[in-house]
């Protein structure tokens, strides 16, 4: 299958669901939102959000997934991957970028989305 | 007190047990100025719970935590102690019992409560090296031993003792196989339904059954080997455990011409034909029948102690009886008939399929004749009560099998939830089954002494005290009298927020339940968060790989992002790689290689690490494949300076150049490093080797040192550098470059198997103390050979070089970065 071809208008396929590990992660540069990380829970639901943590910038993508979640790799914070928010005590959010999974292919938002 | 002891009779007790001590305790009660006391027991031991021997084969219980009596409680109570003595005859003419020591006593009163006897059966072989019983500690140190060094071991009898010994062998992380005679487990406890669905679970924990089987013979000369069944079936094992039944102890009373027949007989006042002799516990007879489960025996022992105490009026019943099977996770309860006798009587039976719970209850004229429950028990002390209370069940017959709450509705009154239903019991209500002891005695102690813990109930009343199934009820009642003042239990620490288990209890039940998987683990261990956390996956995922090398599929997602990346990860999300340097020794082919990557990637940093080998800094997740496949063509493999791993093996130069060198520190680092790297470990692990005692590789302060002297090599432990600088203490000294690789693997695998993830080995060793280690790797060969043995074959399945597995595609999708084309 062709990852490069555009499907919907405003959305750009990425890779298939199954070259995402499940509980991983992939990382995608995107000309838009920078390097993104996308993730695939255990019940295959597909998240991405940009590849920063809040705290100080480490790589979301590395991190371990546990339900719809991610501990960062660098100090351990846990960050929830459907709001992009930190769990409390500590406070910060990474940015969401939408995506959507259509025929076990991952597809991310290329438009103007917020 | 002076004028009092004048007068005082002379008791003599025989048997140092359970029943005997508990006579003795209830008469210090009642009369505690009549008797001058004297204990003869023939095990070295004070009193101690013999119940919970199987708690302390399954790593539950130590030793010191079972004593009942302390030697400090003889003394306080003026009572004679002769322990590991057993008596050897009584003459009733002259009043006197001598001991195998040759001490003779007189007595006024004589209490005979010797016990009974594992039964032996005619098997030949039996009595080898190898075999032994489930009785005493004796046997249960036997076991422990065996496990340490024997991977099988046979059980012989399908009976409460022979599973519970199965279970706690399985638990010591034995493979385990049990011989029973009969169709069907338990089958004086259970009816066939419940001992089919008991073998099923028990089977599905990892024991194998042989049951329709006849043991025709133990095989093996020197030692046990094996087994041969009369079907001609052969089970290989290096420990035969008989248990297939007990038969009471009466060589005693027999040889001095008292009345025995199966026991030793005796009246309603636990009196024998001799006036001045009573008896009590396993060891006797009573009305035909003979016993084998304490709450009887402590009858006796109340009964016996008013009748010495002078109270001819005590009179001993047989209560009516229950019985339950002290493995954890396995719910088994019992009492009165096991099927209707005849056709007046009534069976009702439920069974949930889906969740493994059976249920039969026996009526006759209206009340309880019996009960059998399997998974689950809650309800069996309400049954039993009804059951001995002779309660008229008639008018709940519909909903009685369905349990206490749906009875207690339907009959009008609200369903109670399980602590209601404690707190709504009476207070004559037996709560303690071991031990007779009643909610109302349980509670006015709470309250008069002002207890707050289980373990103060316990010690107060002896509630919980035995077999322990009660504890969930005294729990309920502690926090049912003490209300908003009672605090929840806090045994050992949990691992996390997904489950309330600690470290140690779930390595434990891994090997037990024979658990392969980490969903395997949360399931059975029931995780509250199906998923876990980045801190208890790691956790789970070391435990499963130490406990199934080569059988385990390691779970990358579980790992933290250095072990998973092979490399670690920098602040600014780059990687350091590290290659390793065999025992600190390069070339200047490696060192060119290195060079040239540096250059080739534009590293930007490259540095001497602390532990004797080259770091380079700032490399991208991209890179990595690349770089590693560039060190791999000049033989360098990962140095696993990310990993809770082997790190490194520092060396000094040693008697190859340094003048003061003994011996040739460095190649022993080399060999060390060779044997030692890529093994897993609960936290990092560096090794050092030092020529000479100056010590220039500080070993010292590593996991494992080694410093050289002339005389051979001195093995130290338990060091770290970091935030808490904790110098090693020295484990031995041995001779030769073999024995330090044996002892070095030996006291890894050691860590491996019983150390907490992320404990190094520093707080392990302060924990557990050194003398546990050198128990195990300097005094016990075998034991340290057998752990060498399993750190050889879980290296044989880790030493594969990770880089190389990845420079050649493994995972590439982690390193590289997808790019979409708009
Ligand atoms: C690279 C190195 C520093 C250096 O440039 O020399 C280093 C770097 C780190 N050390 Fe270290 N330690 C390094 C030698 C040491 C030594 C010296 C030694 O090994 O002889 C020690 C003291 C000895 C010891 O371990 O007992 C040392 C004691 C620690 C500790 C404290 C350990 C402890 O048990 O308390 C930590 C913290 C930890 O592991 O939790 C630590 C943690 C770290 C971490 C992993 C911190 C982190 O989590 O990021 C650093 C990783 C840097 C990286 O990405 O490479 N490092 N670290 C050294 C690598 C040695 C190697 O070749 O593998
Ligand atoms: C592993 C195991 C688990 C058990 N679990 C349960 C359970 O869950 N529930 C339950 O109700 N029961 C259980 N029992 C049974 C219970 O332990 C016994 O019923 C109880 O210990 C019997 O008490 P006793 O004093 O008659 O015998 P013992 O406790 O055996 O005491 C007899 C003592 O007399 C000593 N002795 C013997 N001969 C002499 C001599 N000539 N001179 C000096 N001393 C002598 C013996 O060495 C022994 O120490 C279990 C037993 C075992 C072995
Ligand atoms: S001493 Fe501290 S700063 Fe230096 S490498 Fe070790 S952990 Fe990092
Ligand atoms: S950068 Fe993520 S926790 Fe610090």
């Amino acid at each position: 299958m062709d990852g490069s071809i555009m499907r919907t208008a405003g959305w750009t396929e990425v890779c298939r669901l199954d070259d995402i590990p499940r509980q991983g992660a992939r990382v995608v540069a995107t000309p838009k939102h920078g390097q993104v990380a996308i993730f695939r829970t255990l019940d295959d639901t597909a998240f991405a959000l940009e590849d920063r943590c809040p705290h100080k910038g480490g790589p979301l993508s590395q991190g371990i997934v546990h339900g719809h979640a991610v501990t960062c790799p660098l100090h351990s914070w846990v960050i929830d991957l459907g709001s992009g928010e930190a769990a409390a005590p500590d406070k910060g959010c990474a940015r969401r970028i939408p995506v959507r999974v259509e025929d076990g292919i991952v597809l991310l938002a290329s438009g103007a989305q917020p | 007190m002076n004028m009092i002891s004048a007068q005082r009779q002379r008791l003599v007790v025989v048997g140092n047990g359970m029943a005997g001590m508990r006579t003795v305790e209830n008469l210090l009660r009642l009369a505690p100025h009549r008797y001058d006391i004297t204990v003869f027991g023939a095990e070295p031991h004070p009193n101690y719970d013999r119940i919970a021997l199987s708690s302390v084969l399954a790593g539950e219980k130590s030793l010191d935590e079972i004593v009942i009596n302390s030697r400090a409680w003889y003394a306080e109570n003026d009572i004679r102690l002769i322990s590991g003595d057993p008596v050897v005859s009584l003459d009733r003419a002259t009043q006197t019992v001598t001991s195998a020591a040759g001490i003779t006593l007189p007595y006024d009163r004589l209490l005979i409560a010797t016990g009974s006897n594992p039964l032996a059966p005619p098997i030949p072989g039996l009595g080898l090296p190898g075999t032994c019983a489930f009785r005493d500690i004796a046997d249960v140190e036997t076991m422990i031993a065996a496990a340490r060094t024997g991977r099988r071991v046979v059980v012989i009898g399908g009976g409460l003792l022979g599973l519970e010994a199965a279970w706690g062998l399985k638990r010591q992380g034995m493979s385990v196989a049990l011989v029973h005679l009969m169709p069907t487990l338990l089958e004086r406890q259970l009816d066939a339904t419940a001992g089919t669905l008991l073998q099923r679970d028990l089977d599905r924990r990892g024991i194998a059954f042989f049951t329709n089987g006849q043991t025709e013979q133990i095989l093996g000369t020197e030692r046990a080997e094996g087994l041969r069944l009369a079907d001609g079936r052969e089970i290989p094992a290096d420990l035969v455990v008989v248990a297939i039944g007990i038969r009471p102890n009466i060589g005693l009373a027999r040889d001095a011409g008292l009345e025995v027949n199966r026991g030793i007989v005796v009246d309603d006042g636990l009196r024998t034909e001799d006036p001045h002799i009573h008896a009590v516990g396993e060891c006797v007879e009573h009305r035909g029948q003979v016993f084998g489960l304490v709450a009887p025996i402590w009858e006796q022992a109340k009964v016996c102690a008013a009748r010495l105490a002078g109270d001819e009026s005590a009179t001993y019943v047989t209560p009516p009886l229950s019985t339950r099977l002290k493995i954890t996770g396995v719910d088994v309860f019992s009492a009165g008939a096991l099927a209707a006798a005849d056709e007046a009587d009534e069976e009702i039976t439920f069974q949930d399929v889906a969740r493994g719970v059976y249920r039969k209850l026996v009526l006759r004229d209206g009340k309880m004749a019996g009960v059998v429950m399997y998974g689950d028990v809650a309800d069996g002390g309400w049954y039993f009560q009804m059951l001995r209370e002779g309660t008229n069940v008639a008018p709940m017959r519909d909903t009685l099998i369905l349990g206490r709450a749906v009875a207690m509705a339907a009959a009008g009154a609200a369903a109670p939830d399980p602590a209601a239903a404690v707190a709504a019991l009476p207070d004559t209500a037996e709560i303690c089954g071991c031990n007779g002891v009643c909610k109302g005695t349980i509670t006015s102690a709470i309250t008069e002494h002002e207890l707050t813990t289980l373990e103060a109930v316990r010690a107060r009343t002896k509630a919980s005290a035995s077999c322990g199934s009660c504890s969930g009820q005294v729990e309920a009642l502690l926090a049912h009298t003490l209300g908003s003042d009672y605090a929840e239990p806090t045994g050992e620490k949990a691992m996390c927020k997904c489950t309330s288990h600690g470290h140690d209890h779930v390595r434990r039940e891994i090997l037990a339940q024979t658990l392969k998987s980490i969903p395997a683990v949360m399931q059975a261990l029931g995780w509250t968060r199906p998923e876990g956390c980045a801190s208890c996956r790691p956790a789970l995922n070391y435990y499963l790989l130490c406990a199934w090398p080569g059988e385990y599929q390691d779970d990358a997602r579980s790992r933290f992002v250095n072990e998973r990346m092979h490399a670690n990860i920098q602040k600014d999300g780059t990687y350091s790689v590290v290659p390793r340097m065999w025992g600190g020794l390069t070339s200047a082919k490696e060192l060119r290689a290195i060079a040239e990557v540096a250059e080739r990637y534009d590293i930007p940093t490259v540095k001497v690490t602390g532990g004797q080998r080259i770091d380079l800094l700032g490399v991208k997740r991209e890179q990595l494949p690349h770089v590693w496949r560039d060190l791999n063509a000049a033989g360098m493999v990962s140095g696993h300076a990310y990993g809770k791993s082997l790190r490194t093996v520092k060396t000094c130069v040693g008697s190859e150049w340094c003048r003061f060198g003994t011996q040739d520190s460095t190649a022993m680092g080399v060999a060390l490093e060779k044997m030692t790297w890529g093994s897993w470990h609960p936290h990092k692990v560096k090794l050092a080797v030092s020529g000479c005692p100056r010590n220039c590789a500080e070993a010292t302060i590593k996991d494992f040192g080694v410093i050289a002297v002339d005389s051979g090599w001195e093995l130290h432990v338990g060091g770290n550098g970091g935030i808490h600088l904790r110098g090693t203490e020295l484990l031995c000294k041995v001779a030769t470059p073999e024995d330090v690789l044996e002892y070095c693997g030996a006291f890894l695998q050691l860590y491996r198997e019983e150390a907490r993830y992320l404990e190094r080995t520093a707080p392990w060793i302060e924990r557990v103390g050194i003398a546990h280690a050198r128990a195990r790797v300097v005094e016990d060969p075998e034991g340290r050979r057998a752990l060498y043995a399993r750190f050889l074959h879980a290296q044989s399945f880790a030493q594969k070089d990770p880089w190389a597995e990845r420079a050649a595609g493994t995972d590439a999708g982690a390193f590289s970065t997808l790019v979409p084309a708009e």
